[in-house]
């Protein structure tokens, strides 16, 4: 039963995280290989707003919130932009050298000693008692909660949204999106906001459950794992890709070797290349983009 | 090999001259020159300087291999670390249970290299670009953990000290002795690499890079270069890896982080691709530019305040200058060392002619 909860929980925390670089390859076709420190941003500007706000947590976390997409949107306009059109390597080294850019900043900002913002703002973390004698702390039930919250929120918007249609549309044919009147730039900035927005979330919660340094970058990293299993493109597949890559890490911790837990996703992942490159519910003629 | 323009009165009358290596009496002499200074520098180094042209020597046998790969067969990979972790490790196993002294140690490396270059080539038959580059990165995790593996179970957990190696009985831990080892180090990588790429295979690793369905018309078969590609690439990479573990003598699982590959990456990408002269002095920059940091850093006043921070800074500094190249640099360092030689070729000129159909 502990098990499945914690399953449960892993999977929560990858799909949270993954959904960011579903969305921002869906819609420009780019490998945001920083999605780990932006989360790990998310993280310390909640620290940083728990402390300016004491006493205000709600304020705190609207703020951290709202700060995070900003920070996405500007990650875009600044850098992202100046990469359009360039080689696919261009493109994903620019993001690679943001990761190296934002992990050194916020050490030099924050210091790289572990912080508790759970504490700062005055929250407590009970555990919870479910059924069948399994444990789970209120943070991650909040992670489950929030993973779910999230992906409704997400389809519906691109479902039925106008900017969420012109957001599909823009990821189908750039060219022909462009021509029908969509602004291309806007709806890359609103997708690396988002993403940023969706992986800061992730890393709050992270961050409020077991407190926060600079080992969140590599619980980003994994997460790509699950978003490519399921297929860079889909959300579905984001979901189904965190279910498997989370059951075999828990369980491989569990029956094989705590120390595994780093390899796990990567060993899925080379399986899932190996086999089915696409995803599982990836479109299939992705591979001849590049 | 060279696309640059030249001074007029060069003309190549045979095939024998388009292949020669130094064409003209400047290359010749210059050629000439910088090996003498090369050479030399040992002389007049002080310990720390030749420390950090070791350093820079052995980035280059990186370097230069990694550009093999990625500049001229258009393979991305961001497993490098791994593989050099390999290498590394392969000396310190062999060492520490067989007790294998160098010349065994070191093909030994290049050999487990060369096999997992066939285990990190046989995606990109099926996989390109992005895909390619997640699957490296996803063995380069794989063979990390495989390394610290080793280091935990046979108890290491701090990594494994190797002695240097013995060259007829006696142990080299002169700093001049591996200065020479590792510029012939440097120095062969770069023949194999210049011999290998004005060759058959350079010829078609640019077609692969290029076109690959147009390179598979032209009857080259791709599946065996691109194999071959990462296998001499990884068995390279592996060799540095050992040297690397011969020169500090202590491998460990910490040295081989992303950000080794990220650095390396750097290199070819800061150097400017498709070029081995860019490889080369992207290794030369990637290498300094910590130390220049450090130095920029201690100069300003209140240094001691930001000992604990250098780190910090050095990754920042780091992320920011790869940021600069990408947007401001495609060509890289060797994209500027062309203006300038364009600009002192074609002076008293700003431009290059239009009309004669030559770039």
């Amino acid at each position: 039963m502990q098990l499945i909860v914690n399953i449960i929980v892993l999977a929560a925390i990858y799909a949270l995280i993954a959904c960011g670089y579903v969305l921002i390859y869906r819609v420009s076709r780019v490998m945001n290989l920083a999605h780990g420190e932006l989360t790990m941003l998310g993280a310390y500007l909640l620290f940083t707003t728990a402390s300016l706000f004491v006493g205000h947590p709600v304020t705190a976390i609207a703020a951290a919130v709202i700060l995070s997409l900003v920070v996405g949107i500007l990650v875009y306009v600044l850098l992202m932009r100046k990469m359009t059109g360039e080689m696919v390597l261009a493109a994903i080294l620019a993001t690679v050298a943001l990761g190296i850019l934002l992990r050194g900043l916020i050490v030099l900002f924050w210091s790289a000693a572990q912080q508790h913002p759970l504490q700062a703002l005055r929250f407590s973390n009970p555990p919870i008692e479910l059924v069948g004698g399994a444990r789970i702390s209120t943070c991650a039930a909040l992670m489950v909660l929030m993973t779910i919250l999230v992906y409704g929120a997400l389809f519906a918007f691109l479902r039925f949204g106008r900017w969420g249609v012109r957001m599909r549309a823009a990821g189908q044919n750039p060219l022909l999106a462009a021509q029908r009147g969509v602004n291309l730039h806007s709806i890359y900035a609103l997708a690396w906001g988002l993403s940023t927005l969706t992986g800061s979330i992730a890393g709050m919660l992270i961050a409020l459950d077991s407190g926060l340094d600079q080992t969140m970058v590599i619980i980003g990293l994994k997460a790509f794992s699950p978003a490519l299993v399921g297929g860079l493109d889909s959300l579905v597949g984001a979901l189904v890709g965190s279910l498997i890559v989370a059951g075999a890490e828990v369980l491989a911790i569990h029956y094989v070797d705590p120390l595994l837990s780093d390899v796990v996703p990567f060993l899925v992942l080379i399986a899932m290349l190996i086999v089915r490159p696409w995803g599982l519910f990836g479109t299939r003629e992705e591979l001849d983009r590049v | 090999m060279s696309r640059q323009p030249r001074a007029s009165g060069y003309f190549r009358t045979d095939y024998a001259e388009d292949l020669a290596l130094l064409g003209t009496r400047l290359e010749r002499v210059s050629a000439s020159l910088f090996i003498i200074a090369l050479l030399a520098f040992p002389l007049v180094a002080s310990p720390f300087q030749l420390d950090l042209a070791c350093q820079v020597f052995l980035a280059s046998v990186g370097s230069l291999s990694l550009m093999l790969l990625t500049g001229y067969a258009g393979q991305i990979s961001l497993g490098h670390a791994g593989l050099m972790a390999a290498g590394a490790f392969t000396v310190g196993i062999l060492f520490r249970e067989t007790n294998a002294p160098f010349w065994i140690s070191l093909p030994a490396a290049a050999l487990v290299g060369g096999v997992l270059g066939i285990v990190f080539g046989l995606p990109s038959l099926r996989l390109r670009g992005l895909y390619l580059a997640v699957s490296t990165l996803a063995l380069h995790f794989v063979v990390v953990y495989l390394g610290g593996e080793y280091e935990t179970r046979r108890g290491f957990s701090t990594g494994i000290v190797i002695d240097p190696p013995k060259l007829g009985g006696v142990p080299i831990t002169d700093g001049r002795a591996w200065y020479f080892i590792l510029l012939i180090a440097a120095a062969a990588t770069l023949l194999l690499c210049l011999n290998l790429l004005r060759a058959r295979t350079g010829r078609a690793w640019r077609a692969i890079r290029t076109h690959e369905t147009v390179a598979e018309a032209l009857g080259i078969g791709i599946a065996g270069y691109k194999l071959l590609a990462f296998v001499l690439s990884s068995a390279i990479t592996a060799v540095a890896g050992a040297l690397f573990a011969y020169y500090r003598g202590f491998v460990s699982v910490e040295a081989f982080s992303l950000f080794l590959t990220i650095q390396y990456v750097a290199m070819v990408i800061i150097g400017g691709m498709g070029s081995l002269l860019g490889a080369l002095l992207g290794a030369a920059f990637v290498t300094v530019f910590p130390y220049i940091i450090e130095a920029g850093l201690l100069a300003l006043p209140g240094a001691q305040r930001y000992a604990g921070v250098l780190f910090a800074v050095n990754y920042a500094a780091f992320g920011l200058v790869m940021i600069l190249f990408l947007m401001l640099e495609p060509l890289g360092l060797v994209g500027i060392w062309h203006r300038v030689q364009n600009y002192l070729l074609l002076w008293p000129f700003k431009q290059r002619p239009v009309t004669g159909g030559r770039r």
